[in-house]
């Protein structure tokens, strides 16, 4: 027994030992998805999470200053105001109408303060593998079988 | 041609339908002529595939802009490098190929046993047919290439459309290791199923457990191989292509690769246990059909976008398709462990903490607790919008402060596995085969930190690294030894004779040796530097010991792309070492742009500078510079993995002869000593 004594001592340090780090780094790193829509019904604790947003770039509503570029994102008929102050060039995808994913926390003043943007346009490409496809634009598309 | 493919598709369809009804009808009549057509039934079912995936190229290489796959991916312009490359760019293609890659597999696998083991190949017949039913399915009825453009007429006719031109292939996509990185970690994927089919089929026929392990492992190692060098080509495009500066970002896709490569290599492991010591029986079959399941959940995540990626904003419906068959294959392994799962009983218990067991025992559980977190990590948003509704993402930190550490404990394994006993071990036996190891391990770490390092994990990685590297080198230079007294050839020439004799255990320490460089360069992520800086012309931008002075910027027009180009001057000490040449490509059209990354790499470091685009107020050009020490370790270590699993799968030069006759006796206990005859060279070890 002595034998499976010691194992399971090894086997639940190294286990544990994991988890605890595991527990740190998922409160280190853990972002919120929400649609714009959701956004807007969110209160309290939930408001101060770090979240990620996915909506299309209003046309016309992209504004340069100073290390600070504001832009409005829509989606589901609903929009949200943003303020990208990530120290990155942003994206070349990123211009009117495109698909863009933002990365921050809901300020006080209700626009939301992002750290990070991912554009997409839309391609008439597929997506890289590991990417995920998006419709391609051809006609209608029928199997010759 | 395109109808040519469909038709081999649902023939290829019909004939894996029949491979796994005949071969069930097969198994239980024991009828020789059913068993027979159910084989050449497997044999048909490739050869079709063949012949499809063929005229899928066929299609490309003859620009026939009529097939919705061919316009959406390539175009007259592509070079024909890529036009095969092209075959596996898009949904259809590469599912196609997942096809045609198991297809190889299952061919070889039939043609080499087609006169052995009778009694287990009906099995493992059916066990392929399986998987291939699923795949042929996916490429008939839910994800064809062979579909053709048309538009409705008014008669409520088809007409036909074909295109003059295709869009043309991704140009992210248009790099070498693009065309060898999917059929890399492709045939990795699809590898897997072979070992998974012999498993299922063994616990299927009750069939001894060290004979499939013997048969399955040099597939197990293809695959492995394969999956190791798609891993590491896919983070060298990353590295250089993305132009992010990292070459892993534990992004989904990253994920998916790794998980079965973690089983695998656990896998590998404790096979040893059972062959050595007939234990882990039930551990090593569900090793292995977890493996497989990760193969095909990895596919999925790489093909479903079920998990957003980096790159991937929209969904495909083709995750249902996976999600159900990986719940098939998992109640049928489920059932069959059930059944019969008194085969599996162990022969033996571990006797001691200090032995070879208890090593392989903590590999198996620091790669499967590695697995677990990156597979909770990478599937958490699934997981957390299930639990509570709301979708929520792990980044890097959580993957990073779990796999550092583990990757660490699995180093040090790595150097004390090899030389511990089995059964027990001697404080004798550790003080001789770890005490100069430890001692220059120790000193090199010392010395790292009287250097300045401060970095806790990059000074436990530095000691670890001089540790394990120590210990294989004594292992070879003591063999080697005894051998040159023998033969009296020249040390290096010994210790080749030594590895020939028993490739499976020096290709090993081969393939740990890769290991540690790989570590030695994952290490140097520790000290990695980066700096960003709006230019003008003359201006310079310091990054550690270099000066990055902007000598020209211009922009060119291409026949499809205006290029932004820079000329970089690099000094160091005032001295000028070389230009680069950074550069983006504006694609015309509403496409991504593409940057070229200049990189200079040396053993010591990586100067790695992108131009990261225009200042929008100033319009001045803005240079990212990175500085990644030990970079080229990691591609290097590679190679050696990759040398040293070729080893491994060698013939030992002097067990051929007596490995033959043993199979033919079949005798089970003694075959685990005939095979390794070398092993009195030293007692007690392997």
């Amino acid at each position: 027994m002595k034998k499976q004594v010691k194992f399971g001592i090894g086997i639940g340090v190294v286990v544990l030992s994991m988890a605890v780090l595991a527990w740190l780094g998922y409160g280190e790193s853990k972002t919120y998805y929400h649609t714009i829509a959701e956004l807007q019904t969110l209160k309290g604790a939930d408001l101060t999470h770090r979240m990620r947003l996915g909506g299309t770039v209003q046309p016309g509503s992209i504004h340069r200053f100073s290390g600070r570029v504001d832009f409005v994102l829509q989606g589901e008929g609903k929009t949200v105001p943003i303020s990208y102050v990530g120290s990155d060039p942003l994206p070349d995808t990123f211009v009117d109408n495109s698909q863009a994913l933002v990365e921050g926390r809901p300020a006080s003043d209700g626009r939301f303060v992002a750290e990070h943007v991912q554009a997409k346009c839309a391609s008439k490409y597929e997506a890289a593998p590991g990417g995920d496809r998006s419709t391609p634009s051809d006609p209608t598309q029928r199997s010759t079988m | 041609m395109d109808v040519f493919g469909s038709f081999a598709l649902v023939l290829a369809f019909l004939c894996a339908a029949y491979a796994f009804v005949g071969g069930v009808a097969a198994i239980l009549t024991r009828h020789p002529l059913l068993i027979k057509s159910a084989r050449q039934a497997g044999f048909a079912t490739c050869a079709l595939i063949f012949l499809a995936t063929g005229s899928l190229v066929y299609l490309f290489f003859s620009d026939n802009f009529s097939v919705a796959y061919v316009v959406s991916h390539s175009n007259r312009d592509l070079a024909t490098f890529y036009k095969i490359a092209a075959l596996w760019s898009g949904q259809e293609g590469s599912l196609l190929f997942w096809s045609f890659l198991l297809s190889i597999y299952v061919f070889s696998v039939l043609l080499a046993y087609r006169n052995k083991n009778g009694e287990l190949m009906p099995y493992v017949g059916v066990v392929m047919a399986g998987v291939q039913i699923f795949f042929l399915t996916l490429n008939n009825f839910v994800a064809s290439p062979f579909k053709v453009l048309g538009t409705p007429a008014a008669n409520g006719a088809f007409d036909l459309v074909t295109r003059t031109d295709g869009n043309g292939l991704n140009p992210l996509l248009q790099y070498p290791e693009m065309v060898i990185h999917p059929p890399n970690l492709y045939s990795g994927y699809t590898g897997f199923t072979i070992p998974f089919a012999f498993a299922l089929a063994a616990l299927l026929a009750r069939y001894p457990g060290e004979k499939w392990i013997h048969l399955t492992r040099k597939w197990t190692m293809i695959a492995w191989c394969f999956q190791s060098v798609g891993i590491l080509l896919g983070a060298h495009w990353a590295y250089a292509v993305l132009g992010w500066g990292g070459y892993w970002g534990w992004d989904p896709v990253e994920n998916a690769s790794l998980l079965p490569w973690l089983t695998g290599t656990a896998f590998l492991h404790s096979v040893m246990m059972q062959e050595k010591r007939g234990m882990m029986k039930v551990w090593n079959v569900w090793l292995v059909f977890t493996t497989f399941m990760l193969c095909i959940l990895g596919t999925m995540l790489t093909r479903s976008g079920v998990v957003s990626s980096v790159h991937a904003f929209a969904r495909s419906s083709i995750g249902t398709w996976f999600v159900g068959f990986l719940a098939v294959i998992f109640l049928v392994c489920f059932t069959a462990y059930i059944y019969n799962r008194d085969y599996l009983k162990s022969e033996n218990q571990l006797d001691s903490v200090v032995s070879r067991e208890s090593s392989f025992l903590f590999n198996n559980l620091v790669l499967l607790v590695a697995c677990i977190a990156v597979l909770s990590g990478t599937l958490f948003p699934v997981f957390s919008e299930w639990l509570s509704g709301s979708r929520i993402s792990v980044g890097s930190p959580f993957f990073n402060k779990v796999n550092i550490p583990l990757g660490l404990l699995l180093l040090f394994l790595t150097g004390v596995g090899p030389l511990l006993a089995w059964r027990k071990t001697s404080f004798d036996s550790l003080k001789r085969n770890f005490g100069w190891p430890a001692i220059t391990g120790v000193l090199a770490g010392a010395v790292a930190v009287i250097l300045g390092v401060r970095e806790f994990y990059a000074v436990v990685c530095l000691t670890l690294c001089v540790f394990v590297a120590v210990t294989i080198g004594m292992e070879f230079y003591r063999g080697a030894k005894v051998i040159r007294a023998r033969s009296g050839a020249s040390l290096v020439a010994s210790a080749i004779d030594l590895t020939m004799r028993n490739t499976r255990r020096y290709g090993g320490y081969v393939v740990h040796m890769g290991m540690v460089l790989i570590f030695v360069g994952l290490m140097g992520a520790a000290f990695n530097r980066d700096t960003q800086k709006d230019m003008q012309l003359g201006s310079s931008l310091q990054i550690g010991p270099y000066t990055l002075v902007l000598q020209s910027f211009d922009q060119k027009a291409e026949k499809n792309y205006t290029a932004e180009r820079m000329i970089v001057e690099v000094l160091r000490d005032n001295k000028p070492v070389m230009m680069l040449y950074p550069e983006r490509r504006i694609f015309h059209g509403n496409e991504p742009s593409g940057t070229m990354v200049a990189i200079s790499s040396s053993w010591r470091e990586d100067l790695y500078v992108v131009y990261a685009g225009q200042n929008p107020d100033t319009q001045a050009p803005v240079i990212h510079a990175y500085l990644n020490p030990l970079v080229k370790w990691i591609w290097f270590g590679g190679a050696v993995v990759v040398f040293g699993t070729l080893v491994a799968l060698l013939p030992n030069r002097r067990a051929v002869l007596v490995l033959s006759g043993a199979q033919q006796s079949a005798a089970a206990p003694p075959l685990t000593q005939v095979l390794n005859p070398s092993m009195s060279l030293r007692e007690g070890h392997d």
